[in-house]
C-alpha cells in the first residue's frame, strides 16, 4: 500500500454524489491541494535550489530564490569537509546495515516464539520485549555510554548499531510477530506432516511468507538509523566517526565561524536523498508498517 | 525469542538498573560514585532549570500536539478521494516525515535566517511583513519558529493514519446518511469524526511522546538559548550528563522523565493492543 493508494470505495461517498456537476467545493478543494503542494514541496526545493548556487550566490543578503549560475561548489567543498564526505557516507551506512541485520536476526525469531509457541510465560516475555518502548533510549545514553566507553564501544559502528538495535527492536519484533500470526495454520500443519522440524518450518516456511514484513523492518531500520541524532552525537564523537546528521552540524559550523550556507544545503540534500530513494522504491511496505505499528 | 531476550537484558534492563544506582550517586564522567542517597532527587526538587525546562517542553506538547492533530485530520479530509492531484499531494505530504530531523532543522534555520533565509524574503516580497523577523532572538519567535518546521516535518504521519482511519469505515453508512440528505460537514461531525476517535487517540499519544522527548530541533535551531529559555528535558538532562559532566544528577533526571513518559507509554500500548484484537 502506498500513500497515493490509501483509498478504497470510502471515500466517494465522504465527498459527492456519482454523476452530478461538480459543485464549487470540488474548485475549492483543487486549488487548497495546490496550495499545500506548493507549501509542503518548496523548502526541499528550495534547499536543492540553494546547494548548486555558486558558494557566493548562496551566501548572498538579500538572498535570490532561483541560482544566478549553476555550480557544484558546494557540493565540492562537502566532500572534501573534513575527513571527508566518503567517511561519512560509510560510517553512516555501516551502522544502518548492522542495525538492519541486528533487527531481522533477534526479531524474526523472537516474533516467531510469540506467534506459534503456547508457553509459560509468554506474557513476561512479550511484555520484556517490550519494555523498551516504555523506557526512552534517550534516558539509557549514560549507563550504555558509560559500559561502552569501558568495553571500546565509543566512537564504534557496533557500538552505535547497539543503540539504534535498541530504539528499533520493539517495532520489529511486533510486526514480525503480527506477520506471523497472520500465516494460516494448514500451512504449517502440512509441513508438520511432511516431517519438518520447528526449525525448518521457521525456515523454510515461515521466513519465505513474512518476507514483506522482513523489508518493512529492513525499511524503518535504516531510515531511522539513518537520521538518529542524540546517540551519534554523544558516542560518536570523533571527526572520523561522525555520521552524517553531526556532518550536517559540523558544517554549519564550518572552518571558519561563518555559516557556509552553499555547503549547508548541499550536505541537507546529501543527507535526504537516500531516504527519499528508499522511501519512494519501497513506499508500500512503509505505509503497511506505519500502518499496523504505529508503536513507536 | 532467547536471543532478542537477552539483548533488551543486556542491553535495556541492565543500563536500566546501573541508571538507578548512578542516580543515588555523585558519578561524574571523571570518577566519583559515592553513594549519596536521594541527594540527586531533592536537588531536582530545588532545580528551578530544570521545571522550567518541563514547563517548556509541556507547553511546546499541548501547542504541537492539536496542531498536528487539526492539521493531520484536514489534510486526510482534503486529499482521501482517489483523484489523480490528491494522490500526489498526499505524497508530497507525506516526504518529510522520511528525512531526518536534523537535515529539516537545518533546512529551516537557513529558511528562517533573517539575512539569508527564502522564507524572510517571500513574507517580505509579498509585503506581510516589512523587515525580515529575527525568528532566534526570542525565545517566543524562536518557539513558533520550532512549531513552524515540525508542523511540515511530521504532520503527514497524523494524515495517513487519518486516511487509513477514513478508509476504514463502513462504506454503507456514508452512503446512508448521505441518503437522508446529511451535509459534507454533517457527515464529516456526525459520522467521521466519531468513528475516528481511536486514530485520533493513538496520534495525540505518538505526537505527545514525540513532543516530550524533543530535542533535535531544539538542539540544532535554537541551541536552547536565547538565554536558556528554550531547553527541552532531554536537552537539560544532555546538557547535564555530557557537557556538565553532572552523570549522576543526569541519570536521576532522566529517572523522573522515565516515570512521565511511562505513564503516556501504557495509554499507547493499551490501545495499540486493543486495535490489534478488533
Amino acid at each position: 500500500m502506498t500513500v497515493a493508494a490509501l483509498t478504497s470505495g470510502t471515500e466517494r461517498a465522504i465527498s459527492t454524489p456519482r454523476g452530478g456537476r461538480a459543485p464549487p467545493g470540488a474548485y475549492l478543494a483543487i486549488a487548497a491541494c495546490v496550495a499545500v503542494i506548493a507549501i509542503m514541496a518548496a523548502p526541499m526545493a528550495l534547499s536543492f535550489l540553494a546547494s548548486i548556487k555558486t558558494a557566493a550566490d548562496a551566501s548572498a543578503v538579500p538572498p535570490h530564490y532561483l541560482p544566478q549560475a549553476l555550480s557544484f561548489e558546494n557540493y565540492a567543498k562537502v566532500i572534501h569537509f573534513q575527513a571527508g564526505l566518503a567517511a561519512y557516507l560509510s560510517n553512516s551506512g555501516l551502522v544502518a546495515l548492522m542495525t538492519i541485520a541486528a533487527c531481522i536476526v533477534l526479531a524474526a525469531p523472537a516474533g516467531y516464539g510469540l506467534a506459534r509457541f503456547a508457553m509459560r510465560g509468554k506474557e513476561v516475555a512479550f511484555l520484556g520485549l517490550l519494555a523498551p518502548i516504555m523506557i526512552p533510549y534517550q534516558a539509557l545514553l549514560t549507563p550504555l555510554y558509560l559500559d561502552f566507553a569501558r568495553v571500546g564501544l565509543v566512537n564504534s559502528h557496533l557500538g552505535l548499531a547497539i543503540v539504534h538495535t535498541i530504539l528499533q527492536l520493539p517495532f520489529s519484533i511486533f510486526l514480525m510477530r503480527n506477520s506471523f500470526e497472520a500465516i494460516p495454520r494448514e500451512i504449517e500443519e502440512a509441513a508438520m506432516v511432511d516431517g519438518c522440524s520447528a526449525w525448518k518450518r521457521f525456515t523454510r516456511v515461515f521466513l519465505p511468507l513474512a518476507v514483506p514484513a522482513i523489508v518493512t523492518v529492513a525499511l524503518f531500520a535504516f531510515i531511522n538509523s539513518w537520521n538518529e541524532f542524540l546517540a551519534a552525537l554523544i558516542f560518536m564523537n570523533r571527526e572520523t566517526s561522525f555520521t552524517v546528521p553531526i556532518l550536517l552540524v559540523s558544517v554549519r559550523i564550518g572552518n571558519h565561524g561563518a555559516v557556509d550556507w552553499g555547503a549547508l544545503q548541499a550536505s541537507v540534500v546529501i543527507s535526504i536523498i537516500p531516504c527519499l530513494a528508499v522511501y519512494l522504491a519501497l513506499q508500500r511496505y512503509y505505509v503497511s508498517g506505519l500502518l499496523s505499528g504505529a508503536v513507536k | 525469542m532467547a536471543p532478542a531476550l537477552l539483548f533488551v537484558a543486556v542491553f535495556v534492563l541492565i543500563p536500566l538498573g546501573q541508571l538507578v544506582a548512578t542516580s543515588l550517586s555523585d558519578r561524574s564522567l571523571l570518577g566519583g560514585g559515592k553513594f549519596i542517597g536521594f541527594a540527586n532527587y531533592w536537588r531536582i526538587w530545588n532545580d528551578s532549570s530544570f521545571w522550567r525546562a518541563l514547563e517548556f517542553t509541556a507547553k511546546y506538547t499541548l501547542v504541537l500536539t492539536p496542531i498536528l492533530i487539526g492539521l493531520g485530520f484536514a489534510l486526510a479530509l482534503l486529499t482521501v478521494d482517489n483523484t489523480p492531484l490528491k494522490r500526489l499531494t498526499r505524497t508530497i505530504v507525506f516526504l518529510p516525515v522520511v528525512i531526518g530531523l536534523s537535515s529539516s532543522s537545518l533546512l529551516w534555520f537557513w529558511l528562517l535566517d533573517e539575512q539569508v533565509g527564502l522564507l524572510n524574503k517571500l513574507l517580505v516580497d509579498l509585503h506581510l511583513i516589512g523587515e525580515p523577523i529575527v525568528w532566534f532572538a526570542t525565545a517566543d519567535l524562536a518557539f513558533w519558529a520550532v512549531v513552524i518546521s515540525i508542523t511540515w516535518k511530521v504532520v503527514g504521519f497524523g494524515m495517513v493514519l487519518f486516511i487509513a482511519g477514513i478508509q476504514s469505515i463502513n462504506p454503507d453508512i456514508l452512503e446512508a446518511a448521505l441518503m437522508d440528505g446529511a451535509s459534507y460537514w454533517g457527515r464529516v461531525r456526525l459520522i467521521i469524526l466519531p468513528l475516528t476517535r481511536r486514530v485520533l487517540l493513538l496520534t495525540t499519544l505518538v505526537s505527545a511522546i514525540g513532543s516530550m522527548l524533543a530535542f533535535d530541533q531544539f538542539y540544532i535551531m535554537t541551541s536552547g538559548g536565547p538565554r536558556g529559555q528554550t531547553f527541552t528535558a532531554v536537552y537539560w538532562i544532555y546538557q547535564n550528563s555530557f557537557i556538565s559532566f553532572k552523570l549522576g544528577y543526569g541519570a536521576a533526571l532522566s529517572i523522573v522523565l522515565t516515570f512521565i513518559i511511562l505513564v503516556f507509554a501504557t495509554m499507547q500500548i493499551a490501545l495499540t493492543a486493543r486495535s490489534a484484537e478488533t
